[in-house]
């Protein structure tokens, strides 16, 4: 904690605005203890009196690949022990990707309270809805453990590449946060509106199918960045490395979501408790 | 040494009406040049108009004026919770800003987890709050319900919770919005004696209040708003008695607005 600062500036230090930015997130990583503690929090709370407790979570989800795998398995007409896996894995990476982006739109509307009472860095409630996602997504891939020894995901030293692959992920997420969860707070359509095109997403991203049946319309794949985001940690927990084109694709979407976050943190960091 | 300094701050509010709020009309507005339902619904509240203010260490000050006269607004600014659009802050040393006590406390978790998120709230570490549960727990006689879920605490355990947690701290600048409430009767001298050492532990102390009594009790200084301005500010006599002479006018007119209730020190 600095024991002198200045707070707040009028038009004089406007060109400061962007280092602000970043001392936003830079004190709001120094912050850790705090959205360690709330991510924690908000998971413990939605199942606290629970037996199982975050489990739920993970129970319907085992329910749901269990029977999308077996329904669609026959449909596609391809072998349970190629598809399973393929979809299981499909649908715990992607229904994490769907928590970071829907939960960015509540990420500073949902803490009003918080934001209007005390003087954190507002970076702190993204790490704490990225340090949710993760800890859901930990839960969840329990179901990837269980399922380890049935089917053949042939693990190996690739398999490891998951977690690059996750990182990036969350490096997106963490812009996403800022500029999805900004955009809701100014705009109260933005919401809804996201919660319908993560839906849309699952069904025209490669999740439960997958892109070799699609022939002739692979641009539906290809133009699609979910497929990118989801296949760089699929693909290795199915025991395949990324070609080198994905990796770049992710890095790509990275760096072009990082810079409009940060132009609009910049930009609009001070106004954002206005807007709560 | 903390010190806080405004000079010329000015904040305005804009109050957006559901059209303003959304998107798909922001969207049409800008491709109809901006003329269809802009400024119609969008209504800007000025909550300070140039606020030029300094107070040094020692400083209680007193925040008096009726509501909506932008006591709140003048405290979040100084937190920097609200970055004013013009006007320079500068505040030095760490501010604590205690508007609601129960921020933070979720009736599903022990109080001894309450305690250690409120702690992270007000900026302490884990390890900084660990060296002072015992304190906490001493003070708060609470003994063994500290283990047991907030929920079935009564409503005077919970505010001795609340109250403990909140003075536990030795802020350099402490703002207050209205008081801290300490429960029921038998914890309220204990709470007295910890409250006044809490307050002349603070290097800075602003205090936005109807209470008075109160005020005579923390302050030495006040400042009085009218409509985002101040109206006057120093002595505490002079403010308040303008502020009565005010209050006296406002009352013939319309009813009371002094929220009194028992239970409350400060």
């Amino acid at each position: 904690m600095g024991t002198s600062q200045i707070a707040g500036l009028g038009s004089a230090a406007r060109q400061s605005a962007l280092r602000q930015a970043v001392e936003d997130f830079r004190a709001g990583l120094k912050h850790w203890e705090l959205w360690f503690a709330l991510g924690w929090h908000d998971v413990h709370q939605r199942y606290r009196r629970s037996v199982v407790g975050p489990f739920w979570l993970t129970i319907s989800m085992g329910l749901m690949i269990g029977g999308l795998a077996y329904l669609y398995s026959g449909l596609f007409g391809q072998s349970l022990e190629r598809y399973l896996p393929h979809v299981a894995v499909g649908i715990i990476v992607f229904s994490m990707i769907t928590t970071i982006v829907t939960e960015s739109s509540t990420v500073f509307i949902g803490s009003s309270r918080t934001i209007l009472q005390t003087r954190a860095p507002l970076s702190i409630y993204i790490y704490q809805m990225l340090w949710r996602s993760v800890l859901i997504f930990a839960h969840n891939m329990c179901i990837y453990l269980i399922l380890l020894p049935f089917f053949d995901f042939r693990l190996g030293w690739v398999t490891l590449l998951a977690l690059p692959g996750l990182l990036l992920n969350l490096v997106i997420g963490f812009w996403i946060g800022i500029i999805i969860g900004g955009l809701s707070a100014r705009f109260r359509d933005v919401p809804p509106i996201v919660s319908s095109v993560m839906q849309v997403a699952f069904f025209l991203t490669p999740v439960f199918w997958t892109p070799e049946t699609l022939k002739g319309r692979e641009a539906f794949v290809y133009l699609n960045p979910f497929y990118y985001l989801l296949d760089v940690i699929r693909l290795p927990l199915l025991g395949e490395a990324p070609p080198l084109l994905m990796w770049l694709v992710v890095i790509a979407i990275a760096s072009a979501s990082g810079i409009v976050a940060l132009i609009f943190f910049a930009r609009y960091r001070a106004r954002i408790p206005y807007w709560v | 040494m903390p010190s806080i300094e405004l000079d010329n701050v000015s904040v305005s509010f804009p109050v957006y009406s559901a059209g303003a709020r959304s998107l798909k009309n922001a969207m049409i507005s800008a491709t109809t040049g901006g003329r269809i339902g802009n400024k119609a619904n969008h209504l800007v509240v000025q909550a300070l108009d140039q606020v030029s203010l300094s107070f040094r260490h020692g400083d209680r000050v007193a925040l008096v004026g009726h509501n909506g006269a932008g006591k709140t607004t003048l405290l979040r600014v100084i937190a920097g919770i609200f970055e004013p659009p013009s006007g320079t802050v500068r505040v030095e040393g760490k501010v604590t800003p205690m508007f609601d006590t129960s921020l933070g406390i979720d009736p599903d978790f022990t109080g001894n987890e309450n305690i250690i998120l409120r702690g992270l709230y007000l900026g302490m570490t884990k390890s900084d709050i660990m060296a002072r549960m015992k304190d906490i727990a001493d003070f708060t006689q609470l003994g063994q319900f500290l283990e047991l879920p907030v929920r079935t605490y009564s409503m005077g355990m919970q505010a001795r919770l609340a109250f403990t947690m909140a003075t536990c701290i030795e802020p350099e600048i402490l703002l207050l919005d209205e008081g801290i409430g300490a429960g029921d009767e038998a914890f309220l001298d204990k709470a007295n004696v910890r409250l006044d050492s809490f307050i002349a532990k603070t290097g800075i102390l602003v205090l936005a209040s109807h209470h008075i009594a109160l005020i005579r009790r923390f302050c030495n200084k006040a400042v009085l708003m009218e409509h985002g301005r101040v109206a006057l500010s120093g002595d505490l006599d002079e403010v308040l008695e303008a502020y009565r002479g005010g209050a006296a006018r406002a009352e013939n007119a319309g009813p009371s607005r002094d929220p009194l209730f028992e239970g409350v020190v400060a």
